[in-house]
């Protein structure tokens, strides 16, 4: 058999998202914001909702989030993402909104917009990747950083008698009674992605009934800022992130 | 003629940007502008042309709502005063960067730091020589008038669509909180979704199969792009110089001296002219009414005309540098006025030019 009795329509089994660019990714290998771009862009597609849906990325990793997602993106200033999408799903309420954001930009810089959009119940989507450090700027301390965690700016460890706690943001603005669902996953393994993508799909079936903000942590790696391998990373993730950042729903609609 | 009103400045720049289109305005509170807000959230414009109007969490906040509003062709606003805009600095320098439409208006108080609620031109560095950061410039109107606060509502998203530009209406506390009649300019409907997706084919309206995906953004890694894109925002501010700078001639004729003033200290000098010319002095008055673009060829030809110039304004002495910089050296050109919220008085200003300029 040859190669091209292979490639047939019957035989396919895996392809890429026809919403990624054509544009390679600009992440780590192993890292797990391709993949939660992945489980975003095949919601949407298979959703058709293409022509309806404007993004928002941040500063931080995903500052080029629009360079690989097919869909009208909008770039922040750091931090600031939730109040472009307040401002971007009021002028246009027909239109699904969401911002992808990592940790410094949502829960430090950018805290005051975050628990504002929340509270005032927005009517759109936060895709909140947390791998607790600043990784494009090259591995700083971050406001999720866990306590005795090594970072560059918390070389010998993270000190809380010094440097503060980790900040639990999503159990934060769970308590807000403009957020809609608010749930914590992870992508390190194919059931936890099949899990992510349908907290995926129930936020954007969500935003249809103009309840309130649907916020999705995921909790991640960050395999170049944590000094580690990737498979050793996500074994440290689990170990180490997981307790500190329990997985699954912290507030679900009562339907 | 419209509907005439008795007004606030800010009331009337509130009430005629629903009357342009606004889509949506975005504030916060801070003294002396809260009535733009106020009024707005008074007569309810969400209830009749549709218009936004949101409180926001701070100046921030409120900047970066008008990014993304603008970012889908929306015609979006924000109000404040100096402090507040120095929080919205980088908001503003990231959509000169990204090209998007906005009108802000600033109505000035002393400064700097928390400073004083009185009036002030103590703004006019940030507002026409950056303010934020990176190579950029803003159009910047001046009103005189509650007149004009309304009339340059409509002008200022004119310009901002034009150029694809935030636009500054740089008022004071003067022009914000005193009372005029303004005849308000007839209501312009908002545009429906259809007709910004055809004026502004550039706005993240939602990705169609006709076209490629919109992306709205100040950022090019890759530094021989962000060159030539500084040097096409460089062209839009030349052409701007050239087709759209604004400035009103009062008495300049037979001047032989002239003030140089915009705003509510133009309004004062306006006075200083008229007791001027009833004790035989020919003095004269040129109100800029762009400061960016200001207009440089004007003064520059009046330095051929009068013997003195005195750039009258409520601050230490800002806009001289621009005056000095048109005349280029052929005659005096001093600076007078009072600052930190005190107000010069039209005689104060003459008893300065005949010290300074024709004394001097």
């Amino acid at each position: 058999m040859e190669m091209k009795d292979i490639i047939k329509p019957e035989n396919l089994v895996f392809k890429k998202t026809s919403l990624f660019t054509e544009k390679p990714l600009s992440y780590c290998p192993g890292c797990g914001h391709g993949t939660v771009h992945r489980l975003i862009l095949e919601t949407i597609e298979e959703m058709g909702l293409q022509a309806e849906t404007i993004g928002v990325a941040p500063v931080g990793c995903s500052v080029l989030a629009y360079e690989f997602m097919d869909i009208d993106m909008q770039q922040a200033a750091h931090g600031r993402a939730p109040a472009l999408a307040t401002a971007i799903k009021r002028l246009h309420p027909e239109k699904f909104v969401f911002t992808y954001q990592g940790d410094g930009d949502l829960a430090a810089i950018g805290t005051a917009e975050t628990i504002h959009a929340c509270n005032r119940g927005e009517n759109i989507i936060i895709f909140f990747v947390n791998n607790g450090i600043y990784g494009m700027t090259g591995g700083q301390m971050a406001p999720t950083t866990l306590p005795g965690m090594k970072t560059s700016t918390s070389p010998f460890g993270r000190d809380t008698e010094i440097m503060g706690n980790p900040l639990k943001i999503t159990e934060l603005v769970a308590h807000l009674p403009g957020t809609y669902y608010v749930t914590r996953n992870a992508v390190h393994t194919p059931a936890a992605a099949r899990k992510a993508k349908k907290a995926i799909q129930k936020a954007f079936e969500y935003q249809k009934l103009n309840k309130g903000l649907c916020f999705l942590e995921f909790v991640s790696n960050c395999n170049s800022g944590w000094k580690l391998p990737p498979v050793k990373s996500n074994e440290w993730m689990v170990e180490n992130m997981f307790p500190y950042y329990p997985l699954g729903d912290i507030k679900v609609p009562s339907l | 003629m419209g509907e005439l009103r008795l007004m606030k400045g800010n009331e009337a720049i509130a009430e005629a940007a629903v009357r342009a289109g606004c889509d949506g305005y975005f504030g916060y509170p801070i003294t002396p502008q809260s009535e733009v807000l106020e009024y707005l959230m008074s007569v309810k414009p969400y209830e009749t042309t549709g218009m936004v109007v949101l409180q926001a969490e701070s100046e921030v906040s409120a900047i970066n709502m008008c990014y993304g509003g603008a970012g889908c062709g929306k015609m979006v606003m924000t109000s404040s005063s100096s402090p507040g805009i120095s929080l919205k600095m980088e908001g503003i320098s990231y959509m000169a960067g990204a090209e998007l439409p906005l009108l802000i208006l600033n109505v000035v108080r002393g400064g700097p730091g928390l400073g004083t609620i009185q009036p002030s031109q103590c703004d006019y560095f940030q507002a026409t020589k950056g303010g934020g950061h990176g190579d950029y410039r803003l159009y910047v109107l001046a009103p005189a008038s509650v007149q004009e606060m309304a009339d340059f509502a409509k002008l200022g998203f004119e310009m901002a669509y034009k150029y694809r530009t935030p636009v500054m209406i740089l008022s004071d506390g003067i022009i914000g909180q005193m009372m005029e009649k303004v005849d308000l300019f007839d209501p312009i409907p908002r545009r429906t979704n259809e007709e910004i997706i055809k004026t502004c084919p550039w706005a993240t309206t939602g990705k169609t199969a006709n076209r490629e995906r919109n992306i709205i953004t100040s950022l090019d890694l890759d530094s021989a792009k962000q060159e030539k894109h500084v040097f096409d925002l460089d062209a839009k501010y030349k052409r701007m110089q050239a087709e759209d700078t604004r400035f009103e001639r009062i008495m300049c004729d037979d001047a032989e001296y002239l003030l140089v003033a915009y705003g509510s200290s133009a309004r004062i000098c306006q006075k200083t002219v008229d007791v001027a010319r009833a004790e035989g002095i020919k003095l004269g008055l040129l109100r800029p009414i762009t400061l960016f673009p200001f207009p440089t060829d004007e003064i520059s030809k009046l330095a051929g005309q009068v013997k003195g110039m005195l750039s009258v304004e409520m601050s230490l002495g800002q806009m001289v540098e621009d005056v000095r910089l048109a005349v280029n050296g052929k005659i005096p050109v001093e600076h007078y006025g009072r600052t930190g919220g005190m107000i010069h008085t039209p005689a104060e200003v003459l008893a300065a030019l005949k010290s300074i300029i024709i004394g001097g």
